[in-house]
């Protein structure tokens, strides 16, 4: 078997396969191979920020159907640290995780949490709250550390800067991304195991993102990543981003819209044509109580739940779903941790079901049926649709009745 | 089937005893007939699972399945469930169900042996109970119209309980006669039916450490129609352990062979033997996860089978003697939690686990040894995930539930001397 396996030549760590695209819309449902296997997009990943998905076994994680999540680059890269990674067979040997996994380039985090950082051409410089250390995280750093952790899909360090900020700054940024990427590029060590993906960035302005995009599909990198938005910046310039950056990436790579996990933007990132997402949200959410349906959420912490003996959601498959009542978990939050751990399920639960409904609508042709639906569930009225929404999606020639 | 219908009047009381063995005051034996439809049984000497708010801390139902051995009798508390009677009442369908463990059995006892309660609110008509929302008083009446919403399979009477240590012989005496008292107004408001008659009383035997005071409880709890006993208030260390012992066992002498015997706050490996040859048959699984909270996994050994000579030759197959010692690569502060380390368990938040890639027990077979490793759940524990108390309450259970069925191997086979002397040479 080995032998036969290494007669052929290798096959490339990521190919993506489109099984159907949306008549009307940028939607389309994909297969994309990865050495941890198949994962079926439009996908949601869940975040497993330290080698653990909040409060859930790797098993029950397989069991959801989970078939790529995150790890960040920063908190493992400092602690256990890329030495003890390898020596554990990498992240997926470390969380004894038998699916794909993504990581961050690690540089988000250090300019979100570290008060302290300093960008220059060379890295980022920060103070290390573990240990009050200076530390600079350049591109051929994040690109060992990710190397360690053995993680499917990596990502470039880029420069971050907030989507609110305008300037010259955002310019600097983004032309200092596509050098990091070279540099990221240049580092890689497993490319015949590891995908790097670029990740697209120039603000709010349509001409610095065409730019990045014309430099960075240049680079024959596996995937594309579309960040510096969900920052907090107008709804309104995020789409019209989102949308110019699909209309220039390849037919035949993976699309991937960083920080995007709230269900509307799912449903309305997935017709402007993207593929791949991620947030804390639903697993943070959780943690505060709130409970993920199809008409909005539950806070399963208020006292009209106390004596409400129906499901979180009664269309709902999870464990948690088919086994206890919003009063059971309402009378258990003030007690016990399992009671987040409930609710993580269904979150996560109603996450991958929401993709693989819109995944099967896509295959389905009936896409913008499903989009109407989805709408009509969520929002009750067309009175209530956002407005940003309802264009970005009539942008796709799906006009929300 | 609707509640109180009378169908299933007194079909508790089927509930029946099997003793198999009894060697040197040791209970080998099997409850029959229990449950809603009398078709479960438990072996004892066994332990019930702990749980709060009807929950097994930090695990799902999922998560829990994992466990091999998970006990067929749940542990409920009252304190921690008190507040949810008007849910149960309307729920009508019982905590089983409400909790989604609709197969399991219960026993509801009153306090959670792991929160300490403040003393001295108790009065003759109420007993006092501290639940999420602070103190509640609890009178017969009200404690019925709970048990009623509960329906549990069993539940320890209200009762007078006093913290061992320092009471006076009045004391003693008054913590008896009221908790007769309790007794005998809890089963006349069953007789009255107010309560399914499924449900079956445990009586609980006071008196402090004031020995007559115990005889005279266990005499007289003896005398009413309870379906077991529970010797109550033996926990802390305030109590010399000699004196303990010669209380419990005087205790157990005065009782019928034929119904169970429960012990709270005692569920130390060493105590729980200790208790067994004293004739007690029941115990809770508190311990496991008072080890589970302080960062800490069960390693001690309960395989008495092994000769000492092989082992010697497989070091893999046992764990180095006390792991916890020679810290010196780590100057952590000891905080109180660390004080309370035993002897059988070790700390995974020491530097010395930070590299290492062996499951916490060698051998183990629980879902946390199988697919992780002491490095894993060292770094879980230092960046404080959630998935931490996860593995370990897994881990702390299977290895807790297997210790009791190696228990009860070793009284078939006649080795818990072996067993004996195996647990307290590693209690050291
Ligand atoms: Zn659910
Ligand atoms: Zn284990």
């Amino acid at each position: 078997m080995a032998a036969a396996a290494a007669a052929t030549a290798p096959l490339p760590p990521l190919s993506l396969r489109i099984l159907a695209e949306c008549g009307r819309s940028k939607a389309r449902a994909c297969e994309m191979r990865l050495p941890h296997g198949p994962v079926p997009t439009p996908v949601f990943m869940p975040v497993g920020t330290q080698g653990t998905v909040k409060g859930l076994t790797t098993e029950q994680l397989g069991r959801l159907g989970c078939s790529i999540c995150l790890g960040n680059t920063y908190h493992l890269g400092m602690r256990p640290g890329p030495e003890l990674m390898e020596k554990a067979g990498g992240l997926h040997g470390f969380m004894n995780w038998k699916h794909n996994l993504l990581t961050d380039s690690g540089g988000f985090q250090m300019v979100s949490l570290v008060e302290l950082s300093e960008v220059t051409e060379e890295g980022v410089t920060f103070t290390s709250p573990y240990d009050g250390k200076e530390i600079l995280l350049t591109p051929e750093k994040s690109i060992e550390i990710q190397n360690a952790l053995g993680s499917d899909i990596m990502m470039q360090l880029d420069d971050v800067v907030s989507s609110t900020v305008t300037g010259p700054r955002v310019e600097e940024a983004m032309h200092r991304s596509v050098r990091w990427l070279d540099r990221c590029i240049a580092a890689q060590k497993n490319p015949e195991k590891q995908n790097l993906f670029a990740i697209i960035q120039g603000g709010l302005s349509s001409e610095l993102r065409k730019k990045c995009l014309e430099e960075m599909i240049k680079r024959d990198v596996p995937g594309f990543a579309i960040g510096g938005l969900s920052g907090g910046e107008e709804k309104d310039h995020f789409w019209k981003m989102v949308t110019l950056s699909t209309d220039y990436l390849p037919r035949e790579k993976p699309r991937y819209l960083m920080g995007v996990g709230y269900a509307t933007d799912l449903v309305v990132c997935v017709a402007l044509g993207c593929d791949m997402f991620d947030c804390v949200f639903p697993t943070r959410t959780a943690r505060f109580g709130s409970a993920l349906v199809p008409w909005g959420y539950l806070q399963l912490k208020n006292k009209q739940y106390y004596k409400d003996f129906r499901p979180i959601d009664e269309s709902c498959e999870c464990p948690t779903c088919k086994r206890y009542t919003r009063a059971f978990l309402n009378a258990l939050f003030k007690r016990d941790p399992a009671a987040l751990h409930h609710i993580t399920v269904h979150n996560i639960a109603y996450q991958l079901t929401l993709m693989r409904s819109i995944r099967e609508s896509i295959i389905q042709d009936r896409f913008p049926r499903f989009v109407q639906q989805f709408m009509a569930t969520m929002y009750g009225s067309k009175e209530k649709y956002p407005t940003w929404a309802t264009e970005a999606l009539a942008s796709v020639n799906i006009i929300l009745e | 089937m609707t509640l109180g219908s009378g169908c299933h009047l007194k079909s508790a009381f089927s509930m029946k005893l099997d003793l198999c063995k009894v060697v040197n005051g040791c209970r080998l034996g099997k409850l029959t007939n229990l449950g809603r439809n009398g078709d479960k049984s438990i072996v004892f000497p066994g332990c019930m699972l702990y749980t709060r708010t009807g929950s097994a801390p930090h695990l799902t139902y999922d998560t829990m399945q994992t466990i091999e051995g998970l006990p067929l009798m749940t542990q409920i508390t009252l304190s921690t469930l008190a507040e949810c009677q008007e849910v149960l009442e309307d729920y009508k369908q019982g905590i089983g169900k409400f909790i989604g463990m609709p197969d399991s059995l219960f026993y509801c006892s009153l306090q959670d042996p792991v929160t300490t309660c403040p003393t001295g609110f108790n009065t003759n008509k109420t007993v006092s109970m501290w639940g999420g929302g602070g103190r509640l008083e609890m009178t017969p009446l009200k404690f019925m119209a709970i048990q009623n919403a509960l329906q549990a399979d069993w539940f320890q009477c209200l009762s007078y309980g006093v913290v061992p240590g320092g009471n006076s012989r009045k004391r003693a005496q008054k913590s008896v006669d009221r908790s007769l008292a309790f007794l005998d107004e809890c089963l006349r408001l069953q007789e009255a039916s107010l309560v399914p008659q499924k449900s079956v009383m445990i009586g609980a035997i006071e008196g402090g450490e004031v020995l007559e005071e115990r005889l005279r409880s266990a005499r007289e709890t003896a005398t009413r129609p309870v379906g077991g006993f529970l010797l109550d208030g033996f926990q802390g260390d305030v109590m010399d352990k000699d004196s303990r012992l010669k209380l419990i066992a005087a205790v157990t002498g005065e009782l019928p062979e034929d119904k169970p015997r429960l012990i709270h706050g005692l569920g130390k490996p060493d105590e729980v033997l200790e208790c067994v040859e004293r004739g007690v048959d029941l115990f809770e699984s508190c311990f496991p996860y008072q080890v589970t909270e302080r960062g800490c996994a069960l390693s001690f050994s309960y395989n008495y089978q092994l000769d000492p000579e092989t082992a010697v030759l497989d070091p893999s197959e046992i764990q180095e003697p006390n792991r916890n010692g020679e810290n010196t690569d780590d100057n952590e502060e000891p905080d109180k939690d660390m004080e309370q380390i035993t002897a059988f368990e070790i700390s995974l938040s020491k530097k010395r686990y930070q590299d290492d890639f062996r499951p916490l027990v060698q051998g183990c077979r629980c879902y946390c040894c199988c697919n992780h490793t002491c490095a894993y759940l060292h770094h879980l524990l230092t960046s404080n995930e959630l998935l931490a108390r996860i593995l370990l309450m897994i881990h702390n259970f299977q290895h807790y539930f297997g210790f009791f069925h190696a228990i009860r191997q070793a009284l078939k086979d006649g080795q818990l001397p072996q067993l004996k002397s195996l647990i307290s040479k590693q209690s050291l």
